[in-house]
């Protein structure tokens, strides 16, 4: 059994197939990336699976377990944190709100013990606080812990929201365009993060991406879609000389 | 200009960032206790509905400031901590224990007006909350049973565990100022724990909050009933101090007010609703000044500038009639909200802080600091 799986995964608006009968496995472990022309459903996939959109048909599973019918907020708690491509930060708080809501996941203190701020509250937090402190290590965000978020420029922002992911400490995580807006050094950057998300934390990553050379750098497998259906699956390589692919990028 | 070493995870946790904060609000304290031996009667009694505003604007912010969801129907939630203690004290009930059931039952109102605001979004939100207030206000002037309609309802002298307290008494001003204080304390805390998070979280963006495994529906249902559990605490010093309550008392108007209260204080720190109550307590006062003292001072300028008595009788007269129109106090608020939102929208607290920062960076201050940035793609798509 696979690690995360989608089966005839369908979302349809009105007579237009977003997504159409998408199956694809992802290995616990491995880096999944799908690339695919404007349009072809690849944003949509990862609203599906973090549940901002309801399938039309299909199911996804996770860790054997069918997560189709999860509310949304459910599907962190699982394990399962995500980017967005247009970053979607909490734009009037500092930094460390923003991580330190990445870790709601694991809050277990009840609202009573908030109000007095009890012992167990202010443990939890410190808890909390050196989880947050190893990410922002991991993605030397350390000179930016105390901004406001809506004061920082584009390509720290992107970082911020990947470390607002892992500070959920997920098992799998979903990068909708990691390298979207960045500049080649910071792209550079993102790629060595991705590869030390999968080496040294264990997480499994399935990520869209446009960005052809980061894709190759780091994926070990891609799923090519267009028009919500996919139309080759294997190594970079292997997909980047498919027919089908090139004909859907170039024309044939 | 002080630095701050942070060395511990507890310099972030903790409420008072350094020294400086212990001192200024001790003093704060220390002023606001000798206050009641020292001040008018009157502006005492100005100082209590300072407090009582206050409570309810830290209310308020909870709810808009914090998690983004505006009300304009917290005079009903006020209403309903005033009737409770009103009605529970007619059957001899002490006071901790109805001004607690006070603030239950609102809060549980709270909680079920939050339900349905769920699929609200914005002004719409805004005029479900209206509704909410206008029913509650049709229901006090028609339950007579309960609430004597449109008589409205006495409230007879708090009794503290056996001791009288007086509505303008210190022990009352101090009660109500432990209120606020104990109000403003619980907020602070539950602003640096997960559920604070996770309010502001949802007000900055819900699907990002979604994402991240804060249930957003049953947050916004916590918001709204810790904000109308708070003002029905408030409720009921509110009746207390008038000693007399009806429904004409919480109008549209009231719930205006304190939005104004937090508006022009500030929407984004604590510091905005007490700042916010002080405003709106105080321009009553100013505004009767105006009203009984404006049209004497006009007349008097026009009789320097030539014009004859007769005339300026007539200004007099004018001004007066003018003065006394119906709904002028409404169309004050209104001019003052436009006013703030265009030219000051980080209101009296953020004022307050650009002093601060002018004096500490003199001569280097530059006005661009807070000037809003630029926001950046958002989108709107998956709210």
């Amino acid at each position: 059994m696979s690690y995360f799986r989608a089966e005839n995964l369908s979302l349809h608006f009105g007579g237009l197939k977003a997504v159409d009968a998408v199956s694809f496995a992802v290995e616990k472990g491995e880096i999944l990336s799908i690339i695919g022309p404007n349009g072809a459903g690849k944003s949509s996939i990862f609203n599906l699976i973090s549940r901002i959109y309801r399938p039309t048909s299909g199911r996804i599973f996770f860790e054997d377990q069918d997560i189709t019918e999860e509310p949304p907020y459910d599907i962190a708690r699982l394990g399962i944190a995500r980017t967005f491509q247009n970053i979607e930060l909490f734009e009037n708080a500092t930094v460390l709100a923003n991580l330190l809501v990445g870790r709601h996941r694991h809050s277990t203190t009840q609202l009573w013990q908030e109000l007095l701020f009890l012992p167990s509250v202010r443990a939890n937090e410190k808890l909390h606080r050196r989880r947050v402190e190893q990410v922002i290590e991991f993605l030397d965000l350390e000179p930016y812990r105390d901004k406001l978020i809506s004061g920082l420029p584009y390509g720290v922002r992107k970082v911020i929201e990947l470390a607002r992911a892992l500070c959920s400490e997920p098992k799998l995580i979903l990068l909708d365009e990691p390298s979207s807006g960045l500049n080649v050094e910071e792209t550079d950057d993102m790629s060595f993060w991705i590869r030390d998300m999968k080496s040294e934390l264990g997480i499994t990553v399935l990520m869209v991406e446009h960005d052809m050379s980061l894709v190759n750098r780091v994926s070990d497998r891609v799923i090519a879609l267009n028009y919500g259906r996919v139309l080759a699956m294997g190594s970079p390589a292997e997909v980047q000389q498919h027919p089908d692919v090139v004909a859907a990028y170039l024309g044939a | 200009m002080r630095f701050l070493f942070k060395t511990d995870y507890d310099d972030d946790i903790r409420l008072f960032p350094h020294s400086g904060y212990v001192v200024s609000y001790g003093l704060l304290i220390a002023v606001l206790l000798i206050a009641p031996y020292v001040l008018s009667s009157y502006l005492m009694s100005q100082l209590v509905f300072v407090c009582i505003y206050a409570t309810v604007g830290v209310a308020l912010l909870i709810l808009t400031g914090f998690t983004g969801q505006a009300s304009l129907g917290h005079a009903a939630f006020l209403a309903i901590g005033a009737y409770t203690a009103a009605y529970l004290q007619k059957y001899n009930v002490p006071f901790p224990v109805y001004f607690l059931a006070a603030g239950l039952l609102t809060g549980l109102i709270g909680a079920l007006v939050g339900f349905p605001a769920l699929r609200l979004q914005g002004i719409y939100l805004v005029i479900a909350t209206i509704s909410f207030a206008f029913i509650v206000e049709e229901i006090l002037a028609r339950w007579e049973s309960v609430t004597n309609g449109n008589e409205g309802m006495r409230i007879k002298t708090l009794s503290l565990l056996g001791v009288a307290v007086p509505r303008d008494s210190p022990a009352f001003y101090f009660l109500c100022l432990a209120v606020l204080v104990l109000t403003i304390v619980g907020t602070l805390n539950l602003l640096r724990s997960p559920t604070g998070r996770a309010f502001v979280a949802i007000r900055d963006s819900e699907t990002a909050a979604r994402s991240m495994g804060v249930n957003v529906a049953l947050y916004k249902v916590k918001s709204f009933a810790i904000s109308a559990a708070i003002t029905g605490f408030a409720g009921v010093l509110f009746a207390h101090k008038l000693s007399f309550i009806s429904p004409e008392m919480f109008t549209l108007q009231l719930s205006i007010e304190f939005i104004i209260v937090i508006l022009i204080g500030g929407t984004f720190s604590l510091h905005g609703a007490v700042l916010g109550a002080i405003f709106i307590v105080m321009i009553d006062p100013f505004l009767t000044y105006l009203k009984d003292d404006m049209p004497g001072i006009i007349a008097g300028v026009a009789a320097t500038f030539g014009a004859g008595a007769e005339a300026a009788a007539n200004v007099q007269a004018k001004v007066a009639a003018f003065a006394s129109l119906n709904g002028l106090k409404g169309a004050i608020y209104g001019v003052i909200i436009v006013l703030f939102v265009l030219f000051e929208p980080l209101g009296l607290y953020g004022r307050w802080l650009k002093i601060k920062l002018f004096f500490q960076l003199f001569p280097l201050y530059k006005r661009a600091t807070f000037k809003r940035q630029k926001i950046y793609v958002k989108s709107e798509r998956n709210r």
